[in-house]
């Protein structure tokens, strides 16, 4: 180094070859990406790549196994239960999402009305954001437990309209229903805090010229706060489909999949065939058949929502 | 089109009176300009006559009717706000018709009101466009568009010009006095620009402290200012202003020196005063005071000269090219007939 000091000391003295290595354009751009692409590919490519590698083979525990092609999607395909857990994903992904948009937007506007204590009570929404999953799951699992249901108690015996306990989790619908109420109370604090943060960019004099153009509360709501919050919704919507279909804690904590299979999800399935079941390439199998799901999910609210014309071009304010 | 009335109108936020019971009548088809400087609480009153404000005591009328209790969407009244507040998800064309949109107008009748809008403003070429592909003039364009569509009884406009640079400023003033002239619609402008008011208004009214200094058409502000603050407001460069006190017909500065005064004002001798004479009022004169140059600022129409003359600095302005350089004395006289004298308690006007 004393040669690039002595160099960077001497004006007419050529820089010495190490500073002329750093000024070297792609070398700086391999050094400058070596660490991110490093970190990405011990950490994200490798787990990805050895996941699909997987889901080709016949692999179990404690035994490597052989390429099968396509053998293990030959039989998830014919296998009722892996529809089963198909079905009840879709029907999880999209009864919660809806419901979690609905509240949280609904919270949302709240939120963003004038009311005392409002840090403290936006603070209080986002605790179930917060509070590890595991713990909140078990909450919920006495909650929804057969014999010692809080609900239960207060419809039998505080307010007796009930003569029997419910039966949250014995039954398959009720099961499912139950699940997704609990992913709704999980997730509706990101929808709602998201949705937030869009609606306080929203310009006041838009509602004032609103309000002067003639337009009611709900006109106010259909003509400008939905169209200038669809970017962001649709941006909350992409993160909150690709959570909730690939939600495993909830249901692995609270049910395990049962009754009878009526409330696996791909993912729990995935780690129930995989880790306990010991196929691993089986489990692999259908973790990598939640892929093509989730890409399009991405994509169709991509590109049906996040980007308006309105959007584009140059803008300086 | 309709007169509007502001009678005795006050308005606190808490305990803190921003505008503290002023009485503003306006004319059917009058152009006001309500100017102050910030915090005056100018837009404030423009909010309240919109109904964006409540009003806290007092009565605003438009037409005949008291609006106090009224929804802005049933004042019929139109406002172009100073960051236009223009849908960025709506075309040129779908901003202007949105009003008569909600109002369930057939589409007929839309597009008539939006094409003539637009030919009045010349937007024809520019309305599939979205705001943002709009420069500030055009988007300042829409904005009265969609005030003209609704063919309110009222405009308000709130300092709609200040997000445009100086030359667009003064292209667009032109073309909202031009607007209103067609229009004739009542319209009311906020402002804090003095300029602007005096080029475009009817009639201003002078705003400061939540109370309404002067009202008046703008050559009156300008030739005879109520009291020291308009004058200080009205006319750029500002009024020079000297403290001292009026003795035998002429007045005699703090520091000693004596200024001419044309008609000293009656029973006056030895009161004490603020002389003011504005820059363009003082000539270059053989026999005048003599005042030592401090800075020469050539604009090319006229010259800014600031100067000491006895101990005090004025700032004149003349039309004529002065050569003089920092440090030389040149002789100079106020114009008598429009030197103003203002009581220097309470800042009122003294002289006629």
């Amino acid at each position: 180094m004393t040669s690039v000091a002595e160099s960077l000391g001497k004006t007419s003295v050529q820089p010495g070859p190490i500073a002329r290595l750093f000024d070297w354009k792609p070398f700086l751009i391999v050094i400058c990406l070596l660490p991110a692409v490093g970190l990405l590919t011990v950490f994200l490519t490798y787990p990805l790549g050895l996941g699909v590698w997987l889901s080709f083979t016949d692999t179990k525990i404690g035994r490597d196994g052989f390429f099968v092609g396509l053998e293990n999607f030959a039989s998830l395909a014919r296998d009722p239960i892996f529809w089963l857990s198909v079905f009840n994903t879709i029907v999880y992904t999209a009864l919660a999402t809806v419901l979690k948009f609905g509240l949280g937007l609904w919270l949302a506007l709240l939120l963003n009305e004038y009311m005392p204590f409002k840090a403290l009570i936006r603070a209080i929404v986002l605790v179930p954001w917060i509070v590890p999953t595991v713990l909140s799951a078990m909450a919920f699992w006495w909650i929804y437990d057969p014999q010692f249901s809080i609900i239960s108690y207060f419809f039998k015996d505080v307010v007796p309209i009930r003569e029997q306990n419910f039966d949250f989790l014995g039954e398959p619908w009720p099961a499912r229903l139950s699940l997704i109420a609990a992913n709704v109370w999980r997730g509706i604090p990101f929808v709602a805090i998201s949705l937030l943060a869009g609606l306080q960019t929203i310009s006041p004099s838009l509602y004032e010229a609103a309000m002067l153009d003639g337009a009611t509360g709900w006109q106010r709501f259909r003509y400008v706060t939905v169209p200038m919050l669809m970017p962001v919704l649709a941006v909350v919507l992409t993160f909150s489909v690709i959570f909730t279909f690939t939600d495993f804690q909830l249901v692995y904590a609270i049910t395990r999949g049962g009754p009878n299979n009526a409330t696996h999800l791909m993912a729990t399935l995935a780690f129930q065939r995989g880790i306990p079941g010991g196929q691993l390439g089986e489990g692999a199998a259908i973790a990598v058949a939640m892929i093509p799901f989730l890409v399009a999910a991405t994509l169709i609210s991509y590109f049906g929502l996040a980007r308006r014309k309105w959007q584009q071009g140059e803008s300086n304010d | 089109m309709a007169s509007v009335d502001i009678i005795d109108a006050a308005k606190s936020f808490g305990a803190v009176r921003v505008i503290k019971g002023v009485n503003i009548p306006i004319g059917d088809g009058e152009f006001v300009i309500l100017v102050g400087p910030s915090g005056c609480g100018k837009s404030t009153l423009l909010r309240m006559i919109a109904g964006l404000e409540e009003i806290s005591e007092g009565q605003i009328r438009i037409g005949s009717r008291v609006v106090n209790d009224v929804p802005p969407k049933e004042r019929d009244i139109a406002m172009v706000f100073q960051n236009y507040a223009l849908y960025p998800h709506m075309t040129v064309a779908d901003n202007m018709a949105f009003s008569l949109k909600l109002k369930q107008a057939p589409k007929s009748e839309i597009t008539a009101k939006v094409d003539r809008a637009a030919q009045i403003l010349g937007l024809g070429p520019l309305l599939q466009r979205y705001p943002r592909q709009l420069s500030g003039g055009q988007r300042q364009r829409v904005a009265m568009g969609r005030a003209i569509v609704r063919d309110p009884q009222v405009f308000l406009f709130d300092e709609p010009l200040s997000n445009l640079d100086a030359k667009l400023r003064v292209q667009m003033r032109t073309e909202i006095k031009e607007l209103h002239q067609r229009l004739k619609t009542t319209t009311i402008y906020v402002t804090h620009d003095q300029i602007e008011a005096m080029t475009m208004a009817d009639r201003i009214v002078v705003m400061h402290d939540g109370i309404v200094e002067q009202m008046g058409v703008p050559l009156d502000l300008y030739d005879r200012p109520a009291n020291l603050f308009v004058a200080g407001f009205i006319g750029s460069p500002a009024m020079n202003m000297i403290k001292g006190s009026i003795r035998n017909s002429s007045f005699e500065t703090e520091k000693g020196n004596h200024l001419p005064l044309g008609n000293a004002p009656a029973a006056s001798e030895g009161r004490r005063a603020i002389y003011g004479v504005r820059p363009e009022h003082i000539h270059l004169a053989g026999d005048g005071i003599p005042a030592e140059v401090v800075v020469v600022e050539p604009t090319g129409a006229e010259t800014q000269v600031i100067v000491k003359a006895g101990g005090d600095e004025l700032t004149c302005v003349f039309r004529e090219r002065i050569t003089a350089k920092p440090g030389e004395t040149i002789r100079i006289a106020p114009e008598l007939k429009v030197v103003h004298l203002f009581d220097a308690d309470d800042g009122r006007r003294l002289s006629a």
